[in-house]
């Protein structure tokens, strides 16, 4: 059971009381994209290892998206933040390096 | 191989048995072999099988990190069904099906194939009218499968309560041929065959890298040493994508974790597999007793055989509805184990953009009943290079084309 | 036998007797017994049959770890199978069976399979069986599935009821042992919110059987002071009868609570399953004796040294007049040494240890104990019970010196730290080589929502196995487990224990050294699941060397005690075969739940009509009242039919449609979606979610838009009404509307977070009610005044109208074909407007309908029902919908995936109408048949029925079908194959069946 902590509304809590929302970071991709593009967009997945951004939504709370990072094989959680960013804020980049030495942000693509 | 019959073991009884030779031999890996399959669990042992049996190659490696068969292969609820919607699917299954109807004779291994009948509840119209519809592509497919009333469900499964206030059941779809086998069978079956068959499976080994030149496979790196091979083929469920990686791509897949329960054996209750997809979950009994239990996934990414206790509670409440009976049962033990979801939630067998590399993966939560059909069209698609029929449709093109093999339209979430 | 002591008892009130039935046969009990005890005290030794071969079993435990001592319990709706008698309490009135015998615990026909051991080693069902092969499922199956199982399946339906409690902790403290009480003490101490929870239903564990000191005061009194120290801390809650379950991710921690168990006509929960958030656990979970692996170690009356003793201390029962005892350790001594203290014969302590015990063997001697130091058990006498020793020097291959008469042997193997908890989310252990046994790695504990450690080990949990060490540890553990969730602990030092030394252990996993293999074939290590020492001797031989392999191939620790009891002796049975370290065999993976809990209790309060929440419209009610036939529809219950006496459903579907056609109908359609989406960029944001144009829409007009997934699949439809500039009000479908509002909020919110846009979701305020048929309009002409002609108020738009004196929002939008409004009031008002309807209406023949009709009418009216004539894998442009997707527009969901090739290929199938030739109704989910077979020798199809239907209308059967190159196949005939059945013809038409100008809806 996951504990997560909303970045809007300040709560703490089970991950019950959360909806998971798959990779975040996704840019999208309309109908002017590539083959390769479009179809990396809605299907290709980092599904790393270690750490991982992702979107959540409070959605029996305050019903906001949120993101968060955390660490698919021990479930540790580096952060949660605001859904409305492109990338990962540098205060959860910071908590992850401190953590997980050595990583970087989209070492995949 | 010494052969497997109730006079071997009467004469081996005499003897304290001291006379069974290994089940399947410990080789050291050698340089290089025709074949290399990354993954002993049941798909990769019964490609490996199937290559030798149907195309005559035997040079064949297959690599396991940790011991064979322990990943979901011996974690699963060991349901074996093939009524499928859709017309790739149904094929593949059905003939992982009837491949297990002779498994046991084929492998000289009892793996107790129990077709003992697969009934999947309709609790709304809309499931039965869905159901129905896949009656009726089952009767095209060469798939038995029937939809039976309420009355025809009590009467096979007495232990069911038709009339649940919130979601009677309505009818079922039953196929009588679907069942359950012992899943450590399977694998350690299809392992005692290989071996016999001059394959060297290579346990607590573990891939490092995945090399290539010019686009094109040359061997693998392992914890054992580096082993060369003309063809690869990566066939690790849960670890996919990390393999996937070491060969320089990426699959449109999510590794997620999926749970399971037994309850403490008890006499013959349940003859039948129930599943109730309405409610999200199903249970069948084992041959020792238990009742076997699955229900959801967890909606994250997960590599920790691990999931969240409320998919529990959500399984075996939908399941106390169903069946009364068992609220008075104890639950013994729960698990998890880490399956592939791909995007259609269908599985992939084909090329991949690393030329002679091969792929079989993303059964979600179908990897144990299409053991036999997987290996036997990954098997095809190694020897000849490109996909047979049964595993046409299941190549990775499919997500740039559109081309979506969706049995979510049926089948609900549970398998 | 086994008989009550006239002393001893500690936790017995043998001023209260109780009484109770074993088998039929009345027993007496007294307050405070287990039905172990109780069973013991009245000479039951042998209580159930093993599973394999069906042997004799005796309790060998006293505790969780009892591994045979499992009944048939209760009756009817209080009957439970498999319910351990070593963790029952005993209560007036009890009824209990042995199990897994016929005809009778002494005499089972399935005993004859004990006779055929020797042809039933490990694995043998894998090597047999296999011909003929249909035998399996008809002949061998059968037969096995009768002989295994354990207790019997439950009949009736479950009596009682059960319910879930939460919890929040800064240190959730496991078990309630010396350990548990003064880690609990130490946390509490320092400020920390605490719950100490015991799974007996006694404080103190085994430490007062055990004996010993702390600060100078027996260990009782120690107990007692801590106890009452507890009980006055606010900050501290206890709870007893509750096991931690289970320890799971982020602290989330399992507990079970047997409320009733003890005292079943208790009103109230049976159980109670706690869900414990915990900043930090404490496992003081204690340690569990093994046993010693000898020729017949399975016969009744051979148990484990610290079970003879707990029930002589605790219940005042004695196991046996004459009890060989057998160790590798000194805590057996202990044993030895109550035993005669209670008046009882110990004719001999084997000590397999070439050097002996230390100060407890001194204390036995004195006592007159025989002590025999290097000596061990080469084979236990006896068929139902223990009738005598042989003995045998432990260094050699068993041959006897001497034969010792007894009827009880109490076995000590060592013991191992109970580190299931630690383990479950991931903790990690160490091997003790001189400890023998796997204690906690408190460097690779679990870690948590931070990556923090978030479970400590505490007592003997940690491998601290002397009391001054288990009181150190425990002290340590509840200031750490206090400091690391916040508070500060006390600079208080632990109390000082003290206890008789110890001499080293040894480790003896096979007795004798060198027995032979017709010893270890008779060597028990599961003695439920009869697992022998050669089982796992022969699973190594044939390659199964993995642990988990050994284990799965032997079925060794898969019985109900989850291998409590034999998975350490098993290990390193398998570590000797294969001539490894035990550490790198390792273990196999420990598993919630500690031990079996009630699937009631997982199930918890929700059950019958609250197993799930049920969604009523405000008209729900008059509905029930009139014999409204119901169809779940998500978490609503929809009407699907008002039968009136005698009419079946069909009919009574089928005289809805005709009534609402001729004259007037009502539907309640207050399950429909209704989301308000506002803002200056609304009219933007609905260009992107539905397929068509929504901006130009008028205000005061409605347009009925498709929404797909960015994957470009048709998922809802509906109506949307422009309100004014800023509002638009979206319909989806019932169903849909928590779907399509997350949707909204999705894209709103992590898309184009700063278009100014609202959506909320009013689905629940309004009711809304469809008045249907060529009377519609005289119908909502007599509830108001104002003007409702079709100049006034025409098809496609909504007016606010007040109707008597409610006021309501009216949308003339059509599902039937007929003249229709849709009248959306607030759901407060629904009842008293649906009422009004039907009095206004009665001049009209009112008919309310329910979904079938709606259904038959909109499929004759050729409109598409999401969930029907889509499943997922459907694009708007496969049901020739093209005119309800923009051209003009750059972008909108799906736009892209709909390019692509698949889906803009030409072969797709495309919906039409379809006819058979005979008038009659296609079935649901038929298939149009092609020519010839696949490349997989499946039947070729070229389409299927999304919807089929008899209209009553027409009089004839109706169908929609998708169906290859359909458009243009207008008036051919196509095959429909039917299950067992020969094809039936049906002709491709136009999906228009009823009133194809539109001529009833626009006057």
């Amino acid at each position: 059971m996951l504990i997560l902590e909303c970045p809007y509304c300040g709560v703490t809590a089970e991950e019950t009381e959360f909806h998971g929302g798959g990779e975040a970071h996704l840019t999208r991709h309309g109908p002017d994209s590539s083959e390769q593009d479009f179809e990396d967009y809605l299907f290709q997945r980092e599904n790393p290892k270690g750490v991982h951004f992702e979107r959540w939504r409070h959605v029996n709370g305050c019903g906001k998206w949120l993101h968060a990072a955390r660490c698919t094989l021990t479930l540790e959680v580096f952060g949660t933040y605001n859904a409305q960013t492109f990338e990962p804020p540098k205060h959860i980049k910071d908590a992850i390096t401190a953590k997980r030495p050595g990583w970087t942000w989209r070492t995949f693509s | 191989m010494k052969r497997y019959s109730v006079f071997a073991i009467a004469r081996e009884a005499a003897r304290y048995h001291s006379g069974w030779s290994r089940a399947w031999k410990s080789p050291v890996p050698q340089k290089k072999y025709d074949v290399v399959i990354i993954g002993a669990g049941g798909h990769g042992l019964a490609t490996a099988f199937y290559l030798g049996k149907n195309f005559g190659i035997t040079n064949v490696a297959i690599i396991e990190k940790g011991w064979l068969g322990g990943g979901n292969t011996g974690r699963n609820t060991t349901i074996i069904r093939s009524n499928y919607l859709q017309d790739p699917s149904a094929a593949i299954y059905e003939k992982a099906r009837s491949l297990y109807e002779t498994m046991s004779q084929d492998l000289n291994y009892n793996v107790m194939f129990s077709p003992r009948g697969v009934m999947m509840l309709a609790q709304t119209e809309h499931e039965v009218r869905g159901y129905k519809r896949t009656a009726h592509a089952n009767a095209l497919q060469g798939v038995s499968t029937e939809f039976i009333s309420a009355d025809r469900v009590k009467e096979l499964a007495p232990i069911i309560n038709i009339s649940g206030p919130r979601y009677p059941v309505l009818g079922a779809l039953w196929q009588e041929r679907g069942g359950t086998a012992r899943h450590d069978a399977v694998a350690w079956g299809y392992a005692r065959a290989c071996s016999d068959m001059g394959m060297d499976i290579l346990q607590k080994c573990e891939v490092t890298g995945v090399r290539s030149i010019g686009g094109k496979v040359v061997g693998v790196d392992t914890t054992k040493g580096a082993i060369d091979c003309e063809k690869l083929a990566i066939v690790v469920a849960g670890n996919s994508g990390d393999i996937a990686r070491m060969a320089g791509f990426r699959l449109p897949m999510e590794s997620v974790a999926l749970q399971a329960l037994v309850s403490e054996p008890i006499k013959p209750a349940l003859d039948v597999v129930v599943m109730a997809n309405t409610v999200h979950g199903y249970m069948s009994q084992s041959d020792k007793g238990e009742m076997v239990i699955g229900g959801g996934t967890d909606a994250y990414n997960n590599y920790t055989q691990r999931g969240g206790f409320h998919h529990i509670e959500e399984t075996v409440r939908a399941l106390v509805e169903t069946f009364p009976m068992i609220s008075r049962l104890k639950m013994l033990r729960q698990w998890g184990g880490i399956v592939d979801v791909t995007g259609d939630r269908s599985p992939i067998i084909g090329t991949t953009p690393l030329g002679n590399c091969f792929i079989n993966c993303g059964w979600g939560t179908g990897g144990f009943k299409s053991i036999p059909g997987g290996g036997w069209a990954t098997a095809e698609l190694i020897a000849k290079g490109t996909p047979g029929p049964l595993c046409a449709e299941f190549g990775l093109n499919r997500f740039t084309e559109g081309r979506f093999i969706d049995e979510s339209v049926a089948a609900g979430v549970a398998h | 036998m086994s008989t009550r002591l006239a002393t001893h008892g500690r936790l017995l009130d043998k001023s209260r007797p109780l009484t109770f039935t074993f088998n039929g046969k009345s027993f007496k009990g007294v307050e405070g017994d287990t039905l172990a005890s109780a069973l013991l005290a009245n000479d039951q030794m042998m209580i159930g049959r093993s599973f394999k071969y069906h042997r004799p079993r005796g309790l060998v435990a006293s505790g969780a770890e009892e591994p045979n001592g499992l009944v048939n319990m209760g009756e009817g709706g209080k009957f439970e199978p498999n319910q351990r008698v070593t963790t029952t309490e005993l209560f007036d009135g009890l009824t209990c069976k042995s199990q897994n015998h016929w005809p009778s615990l002494d005499y089972d026909i399935g005993a004859i399979n004990n006779h055929m051991a020797r042809f039933m080693p490990a694995g043998f069902y894998y090597k047999t069986f296999m011909f003929p092969r249909f035998a399996w499922k008809h002949v061998f199956e059968p037969v096995i599935r009768m002989s295994a199982g354990l207790g019997n399946a439950p009949k009736d339906r479950d009596a009682d009821t059960y319910e879930h409690f939460y919890a929040f902790v800064d240190v959730l403290v496991i078990g309630g042992g010396v350990a548990g009480l003064q880690a609990a003490k130490a946390a509490g101490d320092a400020g920390a919110k605490v719950l100490l929870i015991e799974q007996t239903a006694h404080w103190g564990g085994r430490a007062a059987v055990d004996g010993g000191t702390v600060d100078g005061v027996p260990v009782q009194a120690f107990i007692d002071a801590t106890i009452d120290a507890l009980d006055a801390m606010p900050n501290v809650q206890m709870r007893h009868r509750m096991m931690g379950a289970g320890v799971y991710d982020h602290g989330y921690v399992l507990g079970y609570e047997r409320l009733t168990d003890h005292a079943p006509k208790t009103a109230g929960p049976r159980h109670r399953l706690w869900r414990i958030c915990a900043a930090q656990t404490i496992t003081a979970t204690g340690a569990l004796e093994r046993g010693l692996s000898f020729a017949g170690n399975d016969i009744p009356g051979v148990l484990l040294a610290s079970a003879v003793r707990d029930y002589a201390v605790n219940f005042g029962v004695s196991v046996g007049d004459r009890t060989v005892v057998v160790t590798n350790n000194d805590d057996a001594y202990r044993t030895a040494i109550s035993l005669k203290e209670a008046g009882l014969d110990v004719p001999v302590i084997l000590d397999a240890r070439p050097t002996g015990g230390g100060a407890l063997a001194d204390a036995a001697r004195a006592l007159g104990i025989r002590v025999e130091n290097g000596k061990a058990i080469a084979s236990v006498q006896g068929g139902k019970r223990v009738t005598g020793v042989a003995i045998c020097d432990q260094a050699g291959e068993g041959a006897v010196l001497e034969e010792i008469r007894c009827d009880c042997v109490a076995m000590s193997g060592g013991w191992s730290p109970v580190v299931h908890l630690w383990s479950h989310c991931g903790g990690k252990l160490n091997w003790d080589d001189d400890a023998v046994h796997f204690r906690p790695d408190p460097d690779r504990p679990p870690t948590g929502a931070k990556g923090e450690a978030f479970v400590i080990t505490a007592g003997n949990a940690s491998g601290e196995m002397d009391l001054h060490s288990v009181l150190q540890d425990a002290d340590k553990a509840g200031k750490s487990a206090a400091k690391a969730s916040g508070h500060a602990p006390t600079r208080t030092a632990a109390p000082t224990g003290e206890s008789a030394p110890e001499a080293v252990m040894m480790a003896i996993w096979l007795m004798p050294h060198g027995a032979p293999i017709k010893l270890r074939a008779k060597s028990w290590l599961d003695y439920q699941n009869d697992v022998k020492v050669s089982d796992i001797q022969l699973a190594a031989q044939e390659g199964y060397e993995s642990v988990e392999h050994a284990k799965r191939y032997t079925t060794l620790g898969m019985a109900t005690d989850q291998g409590k009891l034999s998975n350490i002796n098993g290990l390193a049975t398998l570590a000797n075969a294969l001539d490894a370290e035990i550490p790198q065999v390792g273990t196999t993976t420990f598993r919630p739940p500690y031990t079996p809990i009630s699937m009631g209790a997982i199930g918890g309060e929700a059950r019958g009509d609250i197993f799930q929440p049920i969604r009523r419209t405000p008209m729900q009610g008059w509905h029930e009242a009139n014999n409204g036939d119901f169809e779940p529809v998500g978490h609503w219950r929809r009407v699907f039919c008002y039968p009136k006496a005698d009419e079946t459903r069909e009919q009574a579907a089928h005289r809805e449609v005709l009534a609402t056609r001729a004259s007037l109908g009502l539907l309640d359609a207050s399950t429909l979606g209704k989301i308000i989406v506002k803002g200056p960029d609304a009219g933007k944001f609905l260009d992107m979610l539905y397929t068509n144009m929504m901006s130009t829409l008028k205000p005061g007009r409605c347009r009925y838009g498709l929404m797909c997934s960015e994957n470009g699949f048709l998922m809802d439809d509906g109506v949307v009404a422009r309100i004014d500039d800023d509002t638009f009000l979206c319909h989806t479908t019932t169903g849909g509307a928590e779907r399509i509002h997350a949707h909204m909020e999705e894209w709103l919110q992590t898309e184009w977070w700063d278009w100014q846009v609202y959506a909320a979701n009013v689905t629940e305020q309004y009711a809304q009610i469809a008045v249907v048929g060529p009377n519609a309009r005289k119908l909502l002409q007599k509830l108001t005044d104002e003007d409702v002609s079709n100049d006034a108020f025409s098809f496609m738009g909504w007016s606010d109208l007040t109707l008597g004196h409610i006021k309501a929002r009216v949308f003339r939008i059509s599902f039937s074909g007929e003249l229709s409004y849709e009248i959306a009031v607030s759901a407060s008002q629904g009842r008293a407007l649906w009422d009004r309807l039907l009095v206004a209406g009665k001049e009209f023949g009112v008919t309310p309908y329910g979904t079938e009709a709606l259904h038959i009418m909109r499929a004759e009216k050729g409109f598409i029902m999401i969930g029907d004539e889509t499943d997922g894998t459907v694009i708007p442009q496969d049901l020739g919908l093209n005119w309800a997707i923009s051209k003009k527009k750059t972008d909108y969901l799906g736009k892209r995936a709909q390019q692509r090739s698949h889906m803009a290929d030409p072969d797709r199938w495309k919906l039409v109408g379809l006819k058979t030739l005979d008038g009659g109704t296609l079935p649901d989910g038929a298939y149009i048949v092609g020519e010839g077979v696949n490349a997989n020798g499946q039947r070729r199809v070229i389409g299927r029925v999304t919807s089929t239907y008899h209209s009553p209308t027409l009089g004839y059967g109706i169908a929609f079908a998708l169906l290859l190159h359909g458009p243009d196949r207008m008036g051919e005939v196509v095959n429909v194959a039917m299950i067992d059945d020969v094809d039936v013809p049906a002709q491709v038409c136009d999906l228009v069946f009823f009133d194809k100008d539109g001529e009833k809806q626009n006057v």
